[in-house]
């Protein structure tokens, strides 16, 4: 007997997905700004002179590099209540992601810094700037200029890997999609129309991520 | 009532730590198979084929792999195919697997010069000859650290497959943790085994990323 | 009391000693060139007067005060000696006024108006008044250089350092960098140069150090030391170069 396909079966649902959209963007957006900040603090705590701290950030780095995102996500939301830390499912959520993202950021945003020219160093050195000012004004833009690429596809993995957040009952778009096929028994049609919906997300948020780098980037050219 | 010892509770996980190895490696190997046969159509393709491919890659890469999945899980069943999540797990992993890995190499076979094309056509030597003995023997080696590296991004997908019930080392440690309520423990005990399988792979990937820069220079 | 005295320097690079015992004592307006060959160890010497290499051993007093490698001493010692390098430098991302105004503002404190007033200045000194909302790409070698050179000034450095600053450049483009390191020296700034130009070094210069194989071999006179060299190294390095 052949399936009768019924996309019409998730209309009369679309405004869970829509908070589900919301609630992934929210994610996305928390853990991309906070996770990129904590990995610019990791990259300067790798290039410190401090040994005991660069190896810390280190052990963070490789820890969170080669374990699933689905079993740090559940260390952090049924695992840490053990140490008294207990979290909503948003909260643990938008923490995995940020710890995630910190990590390989990192590693990424280390990457840029090691790129940049001793010259650049030597030079700011010379006018008597400190290690806080020679970080500030001269390495970390045009680093992360050269590292944006990547740094991009970084966040657009973590935003597709929130999915797995509904697994935590955080109410992303995959929680809405669950919810969905649980009401309608559609559930090809439903996760087929949120693989697009993630399709079109992550093509925006690539976008996003480009002119938001044009302007970071940008020179104000007088010529 | 907790009647699960340390040693128990890592006992049961490491039993269940074989379904990833397995699957990992299934999904790796048969992944690789079929995104060298992309790679192959792909650089010898027609436009159309190109296209095609790179929009293959791009709708895995602009997906979360648990919607993959699911879309397997759920999709074979509706032409007949009753698929267990052993199946639909290794079918994911596997066209998952395959896009990440034609793209990586891609970016290899691109990285070998023009010329190096156009000298073996002039030798008289035909695509699969220039294939076979030019530009592959030189990508492999450009490819083969990236591809390591890659390893570590399919044994943690493993972890999803989890999700569609898939017994493998995330689901036992859910179980397990269903069973004893000390899930601290047990999914502290689950990230520590996806690190052994993990770092190891890290570290030989960055090894051979250092041995080939120094055969570079 | 001189401006700068070193004595004693000592740095090695791993197992090569590069400087074997340095002393140099660099006066308020004076105008020396270290000379020689390649590995003889003149950059590293001028590195070492901002900082920029730490010593293995010796002393080096600015100003009547002795610099330890601690970092509040170093950013002390970099306020008063300035550097211009062979590649330039300039920061990317800044436009030439802001490279000079950068530092002047961060380190110094300075207000906006203040430092910029400062740097248009300087960037007029040195002939670049029409080009200050140029980015470093968009500017010739020759005219990098002397922003470099404007950026340093604008610190107001008691002395500058400049490392073969016309080596990276297109021959067409040294004079304009010479013409305004010339400048600096008859407005009586004090310049310690690295320099393969020893015509201009014989021109412009009140002492010649010459070094070779990490020590000071020969010093004195520019005339005087072209003219009449007294060791057999130096008359063949002044030779090698007729």
């Amino acid at each position: 007997m052949a399936y009768k396909f019924d996309f019409g079966a998730i209309v009369p649902h679309w405004q869970l997905l829509f908070d589900g959209v919301i609630l992934t963007t929210e994610l996305t957006v928390i853990g991309a700004v906070v996770g990129v900040g904590l990995g610019i603090m990791g990259a300067w705590a790798r290039a410190s002179r401090a040994p005991v701290i660069s190896q810390i950030v280190g052990v963070y780095v490789e820890l969170i590099r080669n374990t699933p995102f689905l079993v740090q996500l559940f260390f952090i939301f049924f695992g840490l209540p053990a140490l008294g830390v207990k979290l909503t499912e948003f909260q643990a959520a938008v923490l995995a992601m940020i710890v995630n993202l910190g990590a390989y950021s990192t590693e990424i945003i280390r990457a840029g810094i090691l790129a940049i020219p001793q010259g650049q160093i030597e030079a700011a050195q010379s006018l008597a700037m400190n290690r806080v000012q020679i970080f500030r004004y001269v390495v970390i833009l045009p680093a992360l200029k050269k590292i944006w690429p990547a740094l991009s596809s970084q966040i657009v993995i973590v935003m597709l890997g929130s999915s797995v957040c509904s697994q935590i009952a955080a109410e992303e778009l995959t929680f809405g999609a669950n919810y969905i096929q649980a009401l309608n028994f559609r559930a090809f049609e439903v996760y087929f129309v949120v693989t697009g919906l993630y399709l079109v997300m992550s093509i925006l948020l690539r976008m996003g991520l480009k002119v938001l780098g044009n302007f970071l980037f940008e020179r104000r050219r007088h010529v | 009532m907790s009647e699960f010892s340390l040693w128990d509770i890592a006992y049961n996980l490491l039993l269940a730590a074989r379904w990833t190895v397995l699957l990992s490696l299934t999904a790796f190997v048969l992944g690789g198979l079929v995104g060298l046969l992309l790679l192959m159509v792909r650089t010898a393709g027609n436009p159309w084929v190109i296209r095609l491919v790179r929009g293959y890659v791009e709708l895995f890469q602009g997906t979360p792999l648990l919607m993959q999945l699911f879309i397997v899980f759920f999709g074979l069943p509706l032409i007949g195919l009753d698929v267990s999540p052993w199946v639909a797990a290794t079918l994911g992993l596997t066209l998952f697997t395959s896009a990440f890995l034609t793209e990586i190499w891609r970016g290899c076979v691109e990285s070998i010069g023009k010329g190096q094309w156009e000298a073996s056509a002039s030798l008289g030597m035909n695509f699969t000859q220039q294939m076979r003995y030019i530009v592959l023997p030189q990508a492999l080696r450009i490819a083969v650290p990236p591809t390591v590296g890659f390893s570590v991004q399919v044994v943690k997908g493993t972890a999803v497959a989890s999700i569609i019930g898939f017994v493998e080392l995330t689901k036992a440690g859910t179980m397990i943790t269903n069973a004893t309520y000390e899930p601290f423990t047990v999914y502290g005990c689950v990230a520590v085994m996806y690190f052994l399988i993990c770092y190891p792979l890290s570290l030989f990937a960055r090894h051979l990323e250092g041995k080939f820069r120094h055969v570079a220079r | 009391m001189s401006l700068v005295e070193l004595h004693a320097i000592h740095k090695s690079f791993g197992e090569l000693e590069v400087l074997k015992g340095i002393d140099l004592s660099i006066d308020e307006g004076q105008v020396i060139a270290l000379i020689g060959k390649s590995g003889s160890g003149k950059s590293t010497l001028l590195r070492t007067i901002n900082g920029l290499e730490v010593i293995d051993d010796g002393v080096i007093i600015v100003d009547g005060k002795k610099i330890s490698d601690r970092d509040a001493d170093l950013l002390g010692l970099r306020l008063q000696v300035g550097m211009v390098f062979q590649q330039f430098n300039l920061f990317p991302h800044y436009t030439a006024l802001e490279n000079v105004m950068l530092s002047p503002q961060v380190v110094k404190k300075q207000s906006k108006a203040e430092a910029k007033q400062i740097a248009e200045e300087m960037l007029a000194k040195v002939g670049l008044a029409d080009k200050m909302m140029h980015y470093p790409d968009q500017l010739s070698g020759g005219q990098q250089q002397r922003v470099a050179i404007a950026r340093a000034l604008a610190m107001k450095p008691k002395v500058l350092l400049c490392d073969e600053v016309t080596s990276a450049l297109d021959p067409e483009l040294v004079n304009e960098v010479l013409a305004v390191v010339r400048q600096l020296a008859e407005e009586g700034m004090t310049l310690v140069m690295v320099t393969h130009e020893m015509r201009f070094a014989r021109e412009v210069c009140d002492k010649l150090v010459f070094m070779h194989q990490g020590r000071i071999h020969e010093t004195g006179d520019p005339e005087e030391v072209f003219s009449n060299p007294k060791t057999p190294e130096l008359s063949s390095f002044v030779g090698g170069l007729a």
